[in-house]
């Protein structure tokens, strides 16, 4: 029939077109190795153990040039986040020294509902500090960074609920610092990476084996290891609601599904009498 | 006994009102977060109690300090202003109150009220008016060494939060 | 044709008192309850029902939004995250509103290509139409500002790249592009207004759609068939036979809404607006949200001159063209026949038109180079020969199906068959 025809052309025409997304950007196409993640998933939750070992290498490593605003100290005791107590919380708070005006001196001991304090007391000085390259802010950085996936890949993601774009990328970039190929130059002050766009980054390579010690004799020490530990928590500091979220989503879902059966046999019923 | 039609009728009926109470379930359900978040946030709630290391205060003197964004008197008492407060009977007074029943016991020295008379809602000046506590200079209400109403149009005595000394100089007020 | 003769008789003295001076009651009988609708609707014709429980949504969220956030470029980022991060259920209420934008696209388009299939345009319901595409290009404006007030990169540059079609209008066009700023740049004084305007325009096309329900109630509903209603069998009254239907048609929307709010909220937006706007760095490739995505590849479709028109003024003049031809619809298909169902030329052209709107979609977020520029002169060439050359000619060369006597001739032929 015609009408099938059209149809059938008609996809054979988006397929091409869509294709020849892929062809066109295999070019400048970088793989990303997309990894397993406790989080991943409509299930997933965050592994509390690994959130902990995350954050000592944030605060161990990346914190002494990387800010983590939107995170308090607080925050780390919430449930379905690194969990820890909340005298463990005010205990580290008071470790830190927070500015505030209304105190003595200017400044004061922080307590938990204070946010993590900035590495540097302005984005100049921090930028001066870094060979003029700004180091950014970490709390969003897994919900601020994305992969690219060729067509249909992507598609899938609607249904797989892919959420973890941000750990992946992060994970692929802590761990794909490399010797520059033959021939390709790398400027003073700048790095080889393979995976970043472009693969000169600015921030030399920030892990190396053995650099923390993890208080869990069993987890490995190693650059593949942290980095699974720190996207983790980037993850959860980008976003701290998710299994609560994750849970009520269940909990909706379910509800709406059984209710609709309801609607239907309702609207049956009405119907059943108009034809 | 009823006839086939009324089975029908009924069932029918029960399907309606079980969907209807399904539906209000569901309403109410997405009503609920709508409402909730008119409740304070969690970032206002980590104020909500706030701890505070009296050993600064010497004796004698008081400090202001904020807690839920009201002012907050702490004040370190001498024996003497201990003693005047107790020696008080209560009949005397307006809102009647023991001086005990307004500090914590083993710390009687503390004296930490919510700083806005009761009147409305003045700070009243410390260590002055006749009895040697506060004077509120908007209505001219006179407290005593225990925070207590003794003259002028404030109702009730100043208002003592809810606070526990969580150590010897540490206390969590909230 | 649709029955207007009320059968509403006022019962107690008050409803009697009542009617007399403000006859709601009577109203609400006969519009809501009893009000003659084609019995053959399909669940295709649900979506009218899911749009008006869709702006409810994004009103009511958003009025509550709005207790919590910061229209100011130094606080409203934070003010966003605080909304996610600490205030009760903020993360599933702001997911809600933004993924509630996309879900009311998704509905808006079933419904306006609901409405191209089924002919639901043509005469006499030519006015429901233009309202239909006032409120889209309405609700498209209110989605565009409403974007740019979480100040991330995206909402800037959005701003930035929308802003300036306005400075390709001859003579004036830079002094519109300041005037609409604020300033000479996406500032401070942008974000205010947008945010003045975003919390405006809802309740304007809140207005709108009781005109377009309005206009929808003189000659009552389009139908399946596009046979006119004939009879009083050919209908049944709203309530409880559509409401029912339509409560159904919403809960069922709702699974694949609290799907993306619960499981995937930020999967239909951008990552690059998980960063502060910064007027110093574009990121490397502006996308508009996928909404606008057709109209943004015919925009940039445009990359050539034409006589004295420029590609920066041709683009927009195509891409305001695109939207404009929609007021000319009813009167650029010349078929009497309504339905495409009984248009056997109609319909491979039709579907065609929808496959190249999605390419046009999918184009939109490509960056714009290679074989992307050429596919999207095609399916831009294809949008406008759909409504200007192909409809008219159809009209004239196309012989349809027989018709169906009537609506309830139709329904029984198909419980027959």
């Amino acid at each position: 029939m015609m009408l099938k025809k059209t149809i059938l052309g008609a996809v054979a025409f988006l397929a091409v077109t869509l294709s020849g997304g892929a062809v066109q950007a295999a070019g400048e196409y970088t793989e990303t190795y997309q990894q397993d993640w406790s989080f991943s998933g409509v299930f997933g939750t965050y592994d509390e153990n690994q959130l902990r070992r995350g954050f000592q290498v944030y605060r161990e490593v990346c914190s002494s040039c990387h800010g983590l605003d939107f995170i308090a100290f607080r925050n780390l005791s919430d449930a379905g986040g690194p969990h820890y107590s909340e005298d463990q919380v005010r205990a580290l708070a008071a470790e830190y020294t927070i500015a505030d005006e209304t105190a003595d001196g200017g400044e004061r001991e922080g307590i938990p509902a204070d946010r993590w304090p900035e590495p540097f007391p302005s984005d100049q000085i921090a930028r001066d500090a870094n060979g003029g390259a700004l180091p950014p802010d970490l709390s969003l950085i897994a919900k601020a960074r994305g992969i690219s996936q060729p067509f249909p890949w992507w598609v899938f993601n609607y249904f797989t609920a892919y959420q973890e774009a941000g750990a992946d990328y992060v994970y692929n970039l802590l761990t794909r610092y490399e010797e520059a190929p033959e021939g390709f130059e790398v400027p003073p002050g700048q790095y080889y990476n393979e995976y970043y766009s472009g693969h000169l980054i600015a921030m030399a390579p920030p892990l190396s084996d053995g650099i923390v010690s993890y208080d869990d004799e069993t987890t490995p020490e190693t650059v593949d290891q942290y980095s699974r530990d720190l996207a983790a928590f980037f993850q959860w500091t980008a976003d701290p609601h998710m299994v609560s979220r994750k849970t009520m989503g269940f909990r909706v879902i379910i509800f709406l599904i059984g209710f609709a059966v309801l609607m239907y046999i309702v609207k049956r019923r009405i119907w059943r009498d108009a034809h | 006994m009823a006839t086939a039609s009324e089975t029908k009728a009924t069932r029918r009926d029960f399907l309606y009102i079980a969907t209807g109470a399904v539906g209000a379930v569901g309403v109410a359900g997405a009503a609920w977060p709508l409402i909730s978040q008119l409740n304070p946030s969690a970032s206002v709630l980590a104020l909500a109690s706030i701890r505070f290391d009296v050993s600064t205060v010497p004796e004698g003197s008081s400090v202001t300090i904020l807690w839920r964004g009201l002012p907050v008197f702490v004040r370190h008492r001498t024996p003497e202003e201990i003693e005047a407060a107790r020696a008080v009977p209560l009949s005397e007074l307006r809102d009647p109150e023991g001086d005990e029943e307004r500090v914590l016991e083993g710390h009687e020295e503390w004296l930490i009220m919510v700083a806005n008379c009761t009147h409305l809602g003045c700070v009243p000046v410390g260590e002055s008016g006749d009895f040697g506590g506060w004077f509120c200079p908007c209505h001219g209400s006179q407290f005593d060494t225990a925070g207590r109403i003794r003259r002028g149009p404030a109702p009730t005595n100043l208002v003592v939060p809810p606070y526990e000394f969580v150590s010897d100089t540490i206390v969590e007020i909230g | 044709m649709a029955n207007h003769a009320g059968n509403y008789t006022p019962g107690s003295g008050f409803e009697r008192w009542l009617d007399d001076r403000l006859p709601i009651v009577r109203f609400s009988k006969e519009h809501l309850m009893d009000f003659p609708t084609p019995k053959n609707l399909n669940y295709w014709w649900t979506f009218g029902g899911i749009l008006a429980f869709m702006l409810v949504v994004q009103i009511v969220t958003g009025i509550i939004l709005v207790m919590h956030y910061t229209p100011h470029v130094d606080l409203a980022f934070a003010s966003v995250e605080h909304i996610r991060r600490d205030v009760n259920y903020g993360r599933i209420i702001q997911g809600t509103h933004a993924v509630g934008a996309s879900m009311f696209f998704a509905a808006i388009y079933v419904h306006i290509f609901r409405g191209m299939y089924y002919g639901s345009y043509k005469a006499p319901r030519e006015i429901i139409w233009m309202l239909g595409v006032v409120l889209f290009i309405l609700v498209m404006a209110t989605a565009f500002m409403g974007y740019v007030l979480p100040w991330g990169q995206m909402s800037l540059w959005g701003a930035t790249v929308i802003t300036g079609i306005f400075s390709a209008v001859p003579l004036v066009g830079e002094a519109i592009q300041t005037m609409l700023l604020g300033g000479f740049s996406v500032a401070n004084p942008t974000l205010n207004r947008f945010f003045s305007l975003h919390y405006l325009l809802p309740f304007i096309v809140a207005a709108v759609v009781v005109l377009h329900i309005w206009a929808l109630h003189v000659p009552g509903n389009n139908n399946p068939t596009g046979v006119e209603v004939k009879e009083s069998r050919d209908t049944l009254p709203f309530h409880p036979y559509y409401t029912m239907k339509d409560l159904f048609a919403i809960i069922v929307f709702l699974i694949p809404f609290a799907w993306f709010v619960f499981f995937a909220p930020d999967i239909l937006g951008h990552a690059d607006n998980y960063i502060p706007a910064n007027p110093q760095v574009t990121p490397s490739h502006i996308v508009p949200e996928w909404y606008l995505l057709p109209f943004y590849t015919m925009l940039r479709a445009i990359d050539f001159n034409v006589l004295f028109i420029d590609s920066k003024l041709g683009g927009v003049i195509v891409m305001a063209g695109s939207l404009l031809i929609l007021f000319a619809l009813p009167w650029l298909d010349t078929s009497k026949v309504r339905a495409g169902t009984f248009r056997p030329l109609f319909k491979p052209f039709y579907w065609l038109f929808v496959v190249n709107f999605i390419a046009l979609a999918y184009l939109g977020a490509q960056p714009a180079e290679g074989i992307y520029t050429v596919l999207g002169k095609i399916t831009t060439a294809y949008y406008f020969a759909y409504f200007l050359i192909i409809l008219p000619l159809l009209g004239r060369i196309e012989k349809p199906a027989p018709l169906p006597v009537s609506i309830s001739e139709s329904v029984l032929g198909k419980a027959k068959g």
